[in-house]
């Protein structure tokens, strides 16, 4: 069975739509996040989030006006939303940072806004959980985390120049950080969190973009050994042509779990399976439309040289190639 | 054809290893099925966002400790002075600076000489009219913030353990931060009472008691060698008094060898401590010359009770106050502990309710089951009979992945579950590799076992790239992650490392014990 068999797409020949269409969701994503502002979890932002817990049903409104009355400062600041399952009754109600991280202060904020909901008469609550970050906090896991992602990305850069080619490890960090701003841009539209769990989620998409993109680039490799005489557009195209079953066969599986743990992963784990659906079709698109693109402006469209650029495949198996244009000579080899 | 037998038992034996230590628990503990103590002990620990609990993160003020040190010395500096007969004033200036104004020029030599001492660990500036002012020392400074933490964390973990919490964790994190985590724990408030309590017992000499703290102060001032400290404010003995007490402590908790709770001669709750025989010695020593003065009990810089003196005491004592049973339980606990060396702020806080806990755990684990199924029933669709080999490698693969977590006692958290996702979708991704190329060989008229070998060899360099690059992230990714990022990097790199083993190897020994079975010619069902 095949999904796709000797498919010919030219899939360079949209590569300026695929950059214009990118270009364009990046863009919004930036208009987005500048008039609407990073939707920051509390452990990147500091502040205190309080989930709370009625024996009756509690609407949002009246949790919202309970705050606007009772809660010092008013509800401006503040979110609060449905948490869970609806027949439990959960309100997840967030705080900004106020004042300086000192300690006490901290719990003291949670005790305000319990406070305040008490004062309004809403009934029983229990406390689920709660979290109170200092901004101190946020700020060293902002710096970290970014400073972990860009020294990442060089490392990827060096490794795929090593073993393939310069443009090859340019094109695959293009296409990661491509992947990166548009998962940011979603998140911007769809106002969730950046928090912890969603940053995993971010990091285990780039993985497997960069894991695409490198299956890619390995039959680009491959084909530059044995198809020498054909232009790079050509070979590119070839190669993705001829890996478009396992593309579509992988992202297809990762997106199935995806989906299965948006729909069925509870509430936690929201924020996280979204990011997920997101990543992984950005980071198949990013590695059959901009990957490929990149490597090819990157090297223009000139017949390809790739005799004199194939790196050694140091220490490996020699693999043996099916040799397609010498069939009908190994057939007279065997009789 | 032995060779294949050695492949087959290889594959059997890491299976049987792994899964022993892995899943087999979990089930264990499930379905009551026997299993040694040791390997429940092992199993797999979840984290607080899965199990609930609380989990602080405090900096510790290494300030602190270095002004304690400076104070140290300077008065060990001015004691020296005073029997040597110079008549200078030692000043403390901030945490790590003292000065010395108001020395004779004529016992400039004499100064020197019992400045000596100091500075081992101060740095001594040069004079100006007879003032001298003491540094603390770059390295030494720096010692003293790395063992403030040190200790610190040391004590918050003898606190903690104290508390009874079952695996707790306690680490630090960067150079002055201590991260810890309280599975279970429900009662926030008491949990940061107890670790950031100070908890410094010292026992002083009072000179003189008053009702205001003027009434104490000669132009402002203690008395050198003095210290003016408040009564507790409130009700009971030591009440809203003040108290002229000696500076240097006659005992302090560094003593106790053990502290209880018990009754003071009222019925009312007392913590009874005993000291050690050194602090018993000295003990004995400075209640046997001041009887009839009355002894400062002072916990965290407030006099607690100030009993007269009637006689010599030696190991035993009681701290009487108006307590509640369970301060008394708390400070006890505080006192058995010892004390923290600098006092600590809390950066972050959080706490999750054991049901939201559980409920997560719920879902994940569904959403990754349905996951999983539709996976394998797409791989044995598609690729028929070979699908078998992929699921069986991908299975195993989890089995090795949750043995070696379990055995390393890595905590599961959320962000953990993704790097298990991950896990998945490469394993996944590199079955459909070998076996898309398979297909394309047996395309090329290459036979079938031909098509199987060069399938695998030809894919192993593409897994090597994509893996190492992957393993490259995951570096960087532990090495500046902080806690559940670091478990994510942990969960990835180890099932990056079981995918090679489990999609090569275990596939291809699967597929070998298949070719050896097969007739000859039949076509390979793939």
């Amino acid at each position: 069975m095949h999904i796709f068999k000797n498919t010919n797409f030219d899939f360079l020949r949209w590569r300026w739509q695929a950059i214009g269409l990118s270009w364009v969701i990046i863009i919004a994503g930036v208009i987005t996040l500048a008039t609407k502002g990073i939707p920051k979890g509390v452990e990147f932002a500091g502040g205190t989030v309080v989930i709370e817990r009625y024996e009756q049903a509690v609407s949002v409104d009246q949790v919202r006006q309970a705050l606007d009355r009772n809660y010092p400062g008013g509800g401006q600041n503040t979110v609060v939303q449905a948490y869970g399952d609806p027949a439990a009754n959960m309100v997840l109600i967030r705080v900004p940072q106020v004042g300086a991280e000192a300690g006490s202060s901290l719990t003291v904020e949670a005790q305000k806004v319990e406070d305040a909901l008490d004062k309004a008469g809403l009934g029983k609550r229990s406390r689920e959980g709660a979290e109170i970050v200092g901004a101190t906090v946020g700020e060293e896991l902002t710096r970290k985390g970014i400073l972990a992602t860009v020294l990442s990305l060089v490392g990827i850069l060096f490794y795929l120049a090593f073993r393939f080619q310069f443009s090859f490890g340019v094109g695959a960090v293009v296409a990661t950080i491509h992947d990166l701003l548009i998962t940011f841009a979603f998140l911007a539209f769809f106002r969730y969190d950046i928090s912890l769990n969603v940053i995993a989620a971010i990091l285990t998409m780039t993985g497997f973009s960069t894991n695409d993109t490198i299956v890619i680039f390995d039959r680009i490799r491959e084909n530059l050994r044995g198809m020498r005489r054909d232009s790079m557009p050509h070979i590119i195209n070839a190669s993705i042509n001829q890996t478009l079953t396992r593309t579509v066969i992988t992202s297809g599986t990762a997106l199935l779990t995806a989906l299965a743990l948006f729909f069925f992963g509870g509430e936690v784990l929201h924020g996280f399976a979204f990011t997920m659906v997101v990543g992984i079709i950005t980071g198949t698109y990013s590695s059959v439309f901009i990957a490929a693109a990149i490597v090819s402006l990157w090297k223009g469209t000139a017949p390809t040289r790739a005799a004199a650029h194939a790196p050694s495949v140091a220490g490996a198996p020699a693999p043996q190639q099916p040799q397609r244009k010498q069939k009908p000579q190994r057939k007279a080899r065997a009789s | 054809m032995t060779n294949l037998r050695w492949k087959i038992l290889t594959v059997l034996a890491v299976f049987f290893i792994f899964f022993a230590v892995g899943p087999y628990p979990i089930l264990a503990a499930r379905y009551h099925l026997p299993s040694p103590g040791w390997l429940q002990e092992k199993q797999r620990k979840l984290g607080l966002d899965l199990k609930g609990g609380v989990q602080l993160v405090m900096r510790v003020q290494t300030e602190d400790a270095l002004r304690l040190e400076t104070d140290l010395e300077s008065e060990r500096l001015r004691d020296g002075l005073r029997t040597a007969n110079i008549p200078a004033n030692v000043v403390a200036l901030n945490s790590t600076q003292f000065r010395v104004d108001g020395v004779p020029p004529a016992q400039d030599a004499a100064f020197r000489t019992s400045a000596n001492e100091v500075q081992t660990n101060f740095e001594r500036g040069s004079a100006s009219n007879g003032s001298y002012t003491f540094t603390m020392r770059p390295n030494i400074a720096q010692n003293l913030r790395a063992e403030a933490v040190v200790q610190a964390r040391q004590t918050i973990e003898r606190r903690v353990n104290e508390l009874g919490v079952t695996e707790p964790t306690i680490t630090q994190q960067g150079n002055e931060q201590i991260l810890v985590q309280l599975p279970g724990v429900t009662d926030v408030e008491r949990a940061k009472q107890i670790m950031g309590s100070p908890g410094l017992l010292e026992l002083k000499i009072v000179e003189r008691v008053a009702g205001t703290k003027e009434e104490l102060l000669t132009n402002g001032q203690p008395p050198e060698g003095m210290e003016v400290l408040p009564g507790t404010g409130g009700l009971g003995d030591a009440g809203t008094m003040y108290y002229l007490v000696k500076r240097a402590a006659a005992v302090t908790g560094r003593d106790l060898r053990n502290a209880r709770p018990s009754l003071d001669e009222n019925n009312r709750p007392a913590v009874s401590f005993t000291l050690n025989t050194e602090g018993g010695r000295k003990f004995g020593k400075v209640s046997g010359e001041n009887i009839g003065r009355q002894l400062a009990i002072i916990l965290d810089g407030r006099v607690q009770s100030a009993p007269t003196l009637e006689g010599r005491i030696t190991t035993d004592g009681r701290i009487s106050g108006s307590f509640t049973p369970e301060e008394v339980s708390n400070l006890s606990l505080i006192l058995r502990s010892g004390a923290l060396p600098a006092t600590l702020t809390y950066l972050s806080e959080q706490t999750i309710g054991p049901s939201l806990g559980a409920d997560s755990i719920r879902s994940g684990v569904m959403a990754s089951v349905v996951g999983l199924a539709l996976i394998v029933v797409f791989m044995l669709v598609y690729y028929k009979a070979s699908g078998i080999n992929a699921v069986v490698a991908l299975l195993f693969n989890l089995v090795i992945l949750l043995g070696l977590m379990a055995y390393i006692g890595a905590v599961m958290t959320l962000p953990g579950i993704a790097g298990f996702v991950l896990t998945m979708g490469i394993g996944v991704d590199s079955s459909v590799l070998i076996f898309e190329r398979i297909k394309e060989e047996l395309e090329a008229q290459r036979g079938v076992r031909a098509a199987i070998n060069a399938g695998f060899s030809r894919v192993f360099l593409t897994l090597m790239d994509t893996h190492v690059a992957a393993l490259i992230s995951c570096a960087f990714l532990f090495q500046f992650g902080t806690g559940a990022i670091r478990g994510f990097a942990l969960t990835l790199f180890i099932g990056l490392a079981s995918n090679l083993f489990t999609s090569i190897f275990v596939s291809k020994t699967i597929f070998e014990v298949e070719l050896a079975n097969r007739a000859q010619g039949a076509r390979l069902s793939i």
